[in-house]
């Protein structure tokens, strides 16, 4: 068994990072300039590392397939980002952060990286305030913030419900700034297809232009994927519709391990699926489980309208099983919880499939609040729920108006009704503590890689790993590649790597075109998503997983034979698009099945039915599965697994309760 | 609900287009617009026809990649919505629905209903930043910024690039997208040391990507999904007349 250096620097937790720092090989300013990244995607991480490399001198090339940088899945997150400035006075430090994201993490990411992204999130705010990024904030002008899941602190900082857009927009105003500059070459509407490799190290990419179809070849001396997470293999997810796996896939298959890949993170608060047209589940916000109360009724089958069901009759199950956490266990927990009592037949709505999330204690509270803030001591009870109202619309307004136009149905009024979905994978190519996958050359950041959270992320903390490893953790780390390869000319894209690896891309895109079948690739899609979501999503077993991976064995050969793709190649396509992505879901579903039949122990997001305690948590396994699992790709349908053994100097694994 | 549809249907960006009409049957109130196009998509794929290219990613109102110029109106009927988030309940059984793509000298049609928004980058990068490099920047709360400057900036940057705006104004003007960022900006402390350059870049590049000017006709307020507010606008031009003043042009 090879084994895998993750490159954790020697000595003190606390000193690792800026000792690596200190000493990392630099690249002269000189030699920058003549020295080419691809950056792949224009997400948080990919923005913020395209347009930090550039600042330093690199030539920087980003590509993305939405028409504008500004699109990336990023955009989409609601509630906010963590950072350990401890602005609240309520004992925060950088040791808290790392604890709780070890902890939350039910102890299956690495300590070290962990350290090193509590660290520099300080460094991320001030950087995006400096950026104009608007942040809320209190009356006197300073930053606010508010709790997320999995913590007891309140270190979440937030613009409304549009955190993430409001920091992917810092993001790209850096990047096209370093556009304007000619500092980045910036090319959208485009797909990489291919990882180009020259004598083991990755040295390019074939993209395809997505308006005129044709393939281009691209080198450079290293190269970034920066291309998100992969939920969509589950086709209903809370994921943009081309959110997808195509690029970490084709790196996977030139050669870099997969990290964890059944590690897939089930959000406990959803918009329920409403039909089968559905194309895709809605968020609402974790932000949300703050102030609102999740709740069913104790009775079973009850049809009751929620205003008319008393208060003694309700059972709030987080705050009667987690008092210590009650609504704001994390994520893997409150999921697992919603579905154990829709199974158990308490679920409420049409479909029975949902729990409610009400905010009428909540909206009392505020208006109280306000009517004392504002010296109102005689308000009316409709006073002081018109002024609740209102505090909560500053807080949530965007999320409940979505709610709203989705359901048709009005939250201030009637609780809204909520269901887990996929959400995040915690999964991805396996890096070391450089970024840099298995491949020489190759690194991955953000949700694309594996690295950070372990078997289960907490709220918030997707946007400050995606910024850490852009803004803060590569421009540093990719130093210690390139310093090596300063005398390497840019080369020619005519090589011999490049022609073939072309030939590939366009003889996959050929063979698609050709099978000219009956059904079309959406089919496919739904079908593996049922799989997928039926037998490796909030609960997986044996007997399940082993059967999943021949349905999707099945329904892969199906595919090539069967699936209709219209119209021509070299043109703006995007049922081609589509088909492509589906085709590469077709082989992660078996790897992610596989990952979760090896792993027999349940561990945050991963619950296997054969490990779970008395009261029905999840057991973990330490002295068996203390690992990183890490996939190597030999062929379709076979993978050899290596172990990254886990040490925990610092957090000592104990079962997790927050009770 | 059944529904006749009308949907412009244009090759690429060199052939000239025209309207298809489709009759779809079975749909119901609680889909979304984009939902009724994917049943149509996967109708027409059955019967061996091309589907409709449109743009759309995040079907949550907040990437702005969806574009569609429905009845008339830039994103359909409701006020304050994207297309993704305009959901069926929005009309009834036999109604006949015209879809046409963004129309703007500024973004050339390339397919169906997918246009070319790229301008909109290029006007960012002309300006559309504070430049301050990774790393330069001190802790966050040694700034402060009164609640109300924040609110408002935060409203402006709440403007999601989708071009309704260019869409529904009949010069096709990108000032209240332009307006929008020039004004968060503006509004904050951080936005002051590149205000002026700021203000003339960006509109300059405006100009050069083809907008047409605005005659403050308060069609692309009503249209916009962000309801962003002709207010930027007003300041859009406080902000480039100081900023000509200031450079003596006037
Ligand atoms: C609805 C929702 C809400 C969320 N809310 C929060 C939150 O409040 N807090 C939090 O911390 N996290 C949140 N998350 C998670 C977080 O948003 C994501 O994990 C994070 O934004 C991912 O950023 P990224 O840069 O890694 O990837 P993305 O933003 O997904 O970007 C991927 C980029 O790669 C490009 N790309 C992909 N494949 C290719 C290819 N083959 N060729 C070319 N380009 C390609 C895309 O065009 C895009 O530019 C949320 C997620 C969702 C779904
Ligand atoms: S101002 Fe409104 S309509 Fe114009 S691009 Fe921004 S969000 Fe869209
Ligand atoms: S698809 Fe993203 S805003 Fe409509």
């Amino acid at each position: 068994m090879t084994k895998l250096n993750s490159k954790i620097p020697d000595g003190a937790i606390e000193t690792k990072w800026a000792k690596y720092r200190s000493t990392v090989p630099l690249v002269n300013p000189a030699n920058k300039r003549s020295i080419e990244i691809i950056v792949v995607g224009s997400g948080l991480a990919g923005s913020s590392a395209a347009a930090s490399l550039a600042e330093l001198g690199y030539k920087v090339k980003c590509f993305c397939f939405q028409d504008s940088p500004r699109r990336a899945h990023s955009i989409a997150a609601q509630g906010g980002i963590n950072a350990a400035k401890n602005y609240q006075n309520d004992g925060d430090s950088i040791f808290r952060l790392f604890y709780d994201t070890v902890k939350g993490g039910d102890y299956r990411a690495r300590e070290g990286n962990v350290y090193r992204l509590a660290e520099v999130s300080a460094n991320i705010i001030d950087q995006c305030v400096a950026q104009g990024v608007p942040f809320a904030r209190e009356y006197g002008g300073y930053l606010s913030n508010r709790s997320f899941g999995g913590t007891q602190v309140q270190r979440t900082f937030y613009a409304a419900g549009q955190t993430g857009q409001q920091l992917l927009l810092g993001a790209y105003s850096a990047l096209e700034r370093q556009i304007g500059l000619g500092n980045v070459k910036m090319y959208s509407r485009h797909e990489m297809l291919e990882v180009v490799t020259i004598e083991g190290k990755a040295r390019g990419i074939i993209a395809r232009d997505l308006v005129t179809g044709k393939l281009e070849r691209h080198f450079g001396h290293a190269v970034l994927l920066c291309t998100g997470g992969y939920g969509n293999v589950f086709f209903l997810s809370t994921n943009a519709m081309g959110c997808n796996v195509t690029a970490a896939w084709k790196a996977h298959r030139q050669g870099a391990y997969f990290g964890n890949p059944c590690f897939t993170q089930i959000h406990p608060t959803c918009i329920p699926v409403s039909g089968d047209h559905q194309s895709k589940l809605t968020l609402m916000s974790e932000s949300l489980r703050n102030d609102g109360r999740i709740w069913v009724p104790k009775q079973k089958d009850d049809t009751r309208k929620p205003k008319d069901i008393p208060e003694d009759e309700r059972d709030y199950y987080l705050e009667r099983r987690y008092p210590a956490f009650g609504n704001l266990v994390p994520r893997d927990v409150a999921s697992r919880a919603a579905k154990e009592r829709c199974d158990a037949g308490y679920g409420v709505g049409a479909s029975k499939m949902a729990v409610y999330l009400d905010y009428a204690a909540a909206i009392e509270r505020y208006g109280k609040a306000q009517a004392n803030k504002l010296g109102i001591h005689n308000a009316s009870p409709q006073q002081i729920i018109e002024m609740g109202k209102d505090v909560v619309k500053e807080k949530y307004g965007n999320l409940f108006e979505m709610y709203a136009k989705i359901t048709g149905e009005d939250p201030y009024e009637t609780p809204m009704r909520i269901y887990p979905a996929v959400h995040y994978t915690m999964g991805g190519l396996w890096v070391d503590y450089e970024l840099m996958t298995t491949v020489p050359g190759l690194y991955a950041l953000g949700e694309a890689n594996f690295s950070d959270h372990g078997a289960n992320r907490l709220g918030a903390s997707a946007l400050m790993q995606g910024l850490a490893d852009g803004y803060f953790v590569i421009p540093y780390t990719i130093g210690s590649y390139l310093s090596a390869d300063i005398r390497t000319k840019a080369i020619p894209t005519d090589h011999e790597a490049f022609v073939t690896a072309e030939k590939n891309v366009q003889d996959t895109l050929d063979k698609m075109m050709n099978i000219k079948g009956t059904k079309s690739v959406d089919h496919f899609h739904k079908r593996l998503g049922k799989i997928m979501w039926d037998k490796c999503g909030m609960a997986r077993n044996e007997q399940g997983l082993k059967e999943a991976i021949s349905e999707i064995r099945a329904l892969r050969e199906e595919f090539w034979k069967d699936v209709r793709i219209p119209g021509i190649q070299n043109e703006l396509n995007p049922e081609l698009e589509k088909a492509g992505r589906v085709a590469d879901f077709l082989e992660l579903g078996e790897l992610m099945c596989m990952d979760a039949l090896e792993r027999k122990e349940s561990c945050g997001g991963h619950f296997r039915e054969e490990s779970q305690t008395e009261d029905g948590e999840a057991k973990r396994d330490d002295d068996k599965f203390s690992y990183v699992a890490a996939w190597e790709y030999k062929s379709q349908g076979s993978f050899e697994v290596h172990k990254e053994e886990l040490k925990f100097d610092i957090v000592h694994p104990s079962q997790r309760s927050y009770k | 609900m059944n529904l006749t549809l009308k949907v412009w249907r244009q090759k690429n960006s060199k052939e000239a287009g025209n309207f298809s009409t489709y009759q779809v049957n079975d749909i119901t109130p609680d889909m979304s617009f984009l939902e009724l196009f994917d049943v149509l998509n996967e109708r027409l794929i059955a019967k061996g026809e091309e589907p409709v290219a449109f743009d759309h990613d995040c079907r949550e109102g907040i990437c702005g990649m969806c574009s569609m110029f429905i009845n008339g109106r830039a994103h359909g009927p409701w006020q304050g919505t994207t297309t993704c988030q305009l959901h069926m309940r929005a009309f009834n059984d036999g109604d006949t629905i015209v879809v046409e793509p963004w129309r703007a000298a500024g973004f050339p049609v390339l397919k169906d209903l997918v246009v070319d928004r790229s301008a909109f980058d290029r006007v960012i990068a002309a300006g559309g930043f504070v430049s301050a490099n990774t790393g330069n920047a001190q802790d966050a709360n040694c700034l402060p910024v009164p609640k109300p400057d924040a609110d408002d900036a935060f409203a402006a940057a709440a403007c999601i690039g989708c071009g309704a705006c260019v869409a529904a104004c009949k010069n096709s003007s990108a000032m209240l997208f332009v307006s929008a960022k020039v004004s968060q900006l503006a509004l904050l402390p951080q936005g002051q040391v590149e205000r002026e350059s700021r203000a003339l870049n960006m509109v300059k590049q405006m100009d050069e990507e083809g907008f047409g000017s605005c005659t403050l006709t308060g069609s692309c307020e009503a249209a916009c999904p962000k309801e962003i507010s002709l207010e930027n606008i007003a300041r859009l031009n406080r902000e480039y007349l100081m900023a000509n003043l200031k450079k003596g042009l006037f």
